[in-house]
């Protein structure tokens, strides 16, 4: 099934999750879980890592899920989709099933990037054939906000907090995506539901490959990076404006950018929009500039607007 | 039905291979390793029809397990000591989410120091994650425990650990009865094959609990645990039908007038059966009572075994350190606790990293539990081979 | 927080493993309680683009099948991302009044 969204009538009414999920308001996670399971159809197991999805869909005896949904563990995710995988196989070859289905694992930056990087590895080495979606806030957010290796440079968690000694994070967010490139994987994108086609037809290619497909999602968290509730898809636009979260797909080894940013928004009207990086100085502001420009050098990005 | 000389864990890779398993996860640890590597050859050779998943972990091979099981797949893991030990959380979670499976748990010690030869600590450290716990004494009982597992797993829906002893029974080869594949695949019938995953029914599985629910939920695991008693008779006692080999909860050698015995679990039961032949020669009333399921404990049995009793010496090969008594020793004591006769209990704690427990210790445990019995006063636990 | 009642099961009655054997239960659930605003749709000024049904978090916001769009205001949390989202302003966040 290699549809192509293009436009409002190609994409299905279907809600595969249902609305009564307790994730907060202005959650840009509710709006990219409702947009890839569009993508993806009925036909879909969904494997979840501990953290803001799973504690928000399916407090028991609610589930907001319509599709088979499973959640075992924080930092396995991709073993147990991995688990699914060879069990439907397996059934499907030795005559026993006649059922074929997608299988998603669904997991936060912490369960992906820290706790649940050794399973991701295994899985994708394995090639299983399966799409694993890193819904990326940028901290331990369904705990209240802690540092994670995806936070970036000098935001402000509560495990990384700004003092007389600190600046906030004092890493640079870890490159995900070429960790995932680097098992050789067939597919792999950057994605952010302020660009939902973009967005829908990754999730589309990815499923359509056969083997291991790797989509990092930057889902902006109102509650942790401190903005008001109803500013979310447009600071998902701000990421990809400023050029620090450039929307790219890597397919077979090859980077190619999806969508061209022509002039570039300084990374201030970024920065200032957020209360976790309300501690910042002209000088910090000025190196997450750089940090910006040199991104924006490496894809191809527009000069920025002046 | 010929016998061939096979090692407990070659025993147990054929036993996997007949009951036509789905799903394989694998990872190396000593001294499981040789399982995984058997059943791979199988797997190559096209003489077991599995996916064969290797593992970057076994937290991951546990975890690969239960997703596997859940979409009605037929599945297998083996591991030891740290490997059991890392997937710990996953076992909690594989019991509660009523994955069926069947793990092979070669016993080895647990770190530090690293140790790679036998005792209980590993089995031990997870008697609470509401695993079936089934203890092997023999290649033989290796190869049919492994068999009837399955069936006893897909018909409670619990995961079933078959424990067997590192070195002394996985890797030592004994005569086995192999029993001929067709046999097996209608001993041992189609998998139910309910795909918990379906979109059929899109059902959540593994959700968040809450305190007004947790209860009753972890209840439920407990009671299917409980229940699974008479499954475990009923597999045991149909297979004796089928196949001509009996097996029991409990065993009792020499106990029709034994007043002394030791309780063994394990690999030690053969050796402490010689000893007890040996004492019985020169006089002393000696009897030996082994475990063979562990989890669920069989309480019953165990009360009915030691009637009459007047010593038992409980020997541990794991530690509590810290508590009032070892593993083992506990549930012996749980059980009898409430008995207005009973026999006196005596700790011992043997064997621990693959100390060989010798004649002699067997002789030295004997005699303590007889002057414990004697003076109708036990004494604190002794570690019966240790050097000062 | 208003909860549609369901009466407690006790062991016996429970699906095995803690299963939710009803997929999108959560629509029990009145998330209406968690506003202070509640977005308004003019559908004079409406054009029937579809971005404010695409960016919902919630799902709150239903596609009528003459292509209307229409929020049900029971699982509207009043981010106001849809009136943010609407390029005509035809939804407006208005005070929600108890």
């Amino acid at each position: 099934m290699s549809t192509s969204f293009r436009t409002l009538k190609d994409l299905p009414k279907e809600e595969l999750l249902a609305p009564g999920h307790r994730l907060c308001a202005g959650c840009t996670v509710g709006t990219t879980i409702r947009q890839i399971l569009k993508a993806a159809g009925k036909n879909t197991v969904v494997v979840s890592s501990t953290g803001c999805v799973e504690v928000a869909t399916t407090y028991f005896p609610q589930s907001a899920w319509r599709v088979p949904w499973t959640h075992v563990a924080f930092e396995n995710a991709a073993s147990v989709a991995s688990g699914i995988q060879h069990g439907m196989a397996a059934l499907y070859r030795k005559k026993k099933t006649d059922e074929k289905l997608n299988i998603i694992a669904l997991g936060g930056d912490g369960g992906t990037f820290d706790i649940g990087i050794q399973a991701l590895s295994g899985a994708l080495e394995r090639g299983e054939d399966f799409v694993y979606v890193c819904y990326d806030n940028e901290a331990y957010m369904n705990t209240g906000v802690q540092r994670s290796s995806a936070t970036p440079y000098a935001a402000a968690t509560t495990t990384s907090p700004p003092g007389k000694l600190s600046k906030g994070q004092n890493r640079d967010k870890k490159d995900m995506m070429a960790i995932a490139v680097a098992h050789g994987i067939p597919y792999a994108a950057t994605a952010c539901p302020s660009y939902p086609y973009d967005l829908m037809n990754k999730t589309r290619r990815a499923l359509d490959v056969e083997g291991p497909a790797f989509l990092h999602v930057l889902t902006p968290c109102p509650t942790g990076w401190r903005f008001d509730i109803s500013g979310g898809i447009e600071m998902g636009k701000l990421a990809v404006l400023t050029g620090l979260w450039p929307l790219y797909e890597v397919v077979d080894g090859k980077t190619k950018l999806t969508v061209q940013v022509p002039r570039r928004e300084p990374i201030k009207k970024y920065l200032q929009a957020q209360g976790r990086f309300r501690h910042l100085k002209p000088e910090d502001i000025a190196k997450i500039q750089e940090k910006a420009d040199a991104v924006a050098v490496k894809f191809g990005l527009g000069p920025l607007r002046q | 039905m010929k016998k061939v000389g096979l090692s407990g864990n070659y025993a147990i890779a054929y036993a996997v291979k007949m009951a036509d398993v789905d799903v394989i996860a694998a990872y190396p640890i000593t001294p499981q390793t040789t399982i995984v590597e058997k059943l791979s050859e199988f797997v190559a050779n096209g003489e077991l029809d599995a996916d064969y998943i290797n593992v970057e972990s076994e937290h991951s091979a546990m975890s690969a397990c239960v997703g596997a099981s859940m979409t009605g797949a037929r599945v297998f893991t083996a591991t030891s000591s740290q490997g059991l030990a890392f997937m710990h959380e996953v076992l909690f979670m594989a019991a509660a989410l009523r994955t069926p499976m069947v793990m092979a748990n070669v016993n080895r010690a647990l770190s530090a120091p690293l140790n790679i030869w036998n005792d209980h600590a590993d089995a031990m450290a997870e008697r609470d994650a509401g695993w079936i716990q089934l203890w092997v004494s023999s290649a033989q009982e290796a190869y049919d425990t492994t068999l009837m597992a399955f069936k006893l797993s897909e018909e409670t829906r619990l995961p079933v650990m078959v424990n067997l002893d590192g070195y002394v029974l996985s890797h030592t080869y004994e005569p086995v009865e192999l029993i001929a594949e067709e046999a097996v695949r209608k001993y041992i019938p189609s998998r139910p094959l309910v795909n918990r995953l379906s979109p059929k029914t899109a059902f959540s599985v593994g959700v968040v609990g809450p305190p007004e629910y947790y209860f009753e939920m972890k209840y439920q695991a407990i009671d299917a645990i409980e229940r699974s008693r008479m499954p475990i008779s009923k597999i045991t006692a149909d297979f004796n039908r089928s196949f001509g080999r009996s097996y029991d909860d409990v065993y009792a050698y020499g106990m029709e007038d034994a007043e002394y015995a030791l309780l063994t679990m394990g690999s030690m039961t053969g050796s402490a059966r010689v000893v007890a032949e040996e004492l019985r020669k020169e006089g002393l009333k000696a009897g030996v009572v082994s475990i063979r399921t562990f989890r669920p404990f069989p309480v019953e049995r165990l009360i009915e075994k030691v009637d009459g009793l007047m010593g038992l010496g409980v020997m541990d090969r794991a530690s509590t350190p810290g508590g009032p008594s070892n593993p083992l020793f506990s549930d012996i004591a749980a059980c009898l606790c409430g008995l207005k006769d009973r026999p006196i209990l005596q700790s011992f704690v043997s064997g621990l990293g693959g100390r060989d427990i010798s004649p002699d210790n067997f002789r030295t445990m004997f005699k303590a539990t007889k002057e414990a019995a004697d003076a109708k006063a036990p004494k604190p636990c002794m570690y019966v081979g240790l050097r000062e | 927080m208003k909860c549609a009642k369901t009466p407690l099961k006790g062991w016996k009655e429970l699906p095995e493993g803690g299963t939710i054997t009803e997929p999108g239960s959560s629509v029990l659930f009145d998330a209406s309680a968690w506003r202070t605003s509640m977005p308004i749709i003019d559908h004079a000024k409406c054009t029937k683009c579809g971005m404010c049904w695409i960016f919902c978090p919630e799902a709150a916001i239903k596609v009528n099948p003459d292509g209307s769009y229409e929020v049900e205001y029971m699982y509207c949390k009043g981010c106001g991302i849809c009136e943010r989202a609407c390029a005509v302003k035809a939804i407006n966040m208005e005070e929600e009044k108890r």
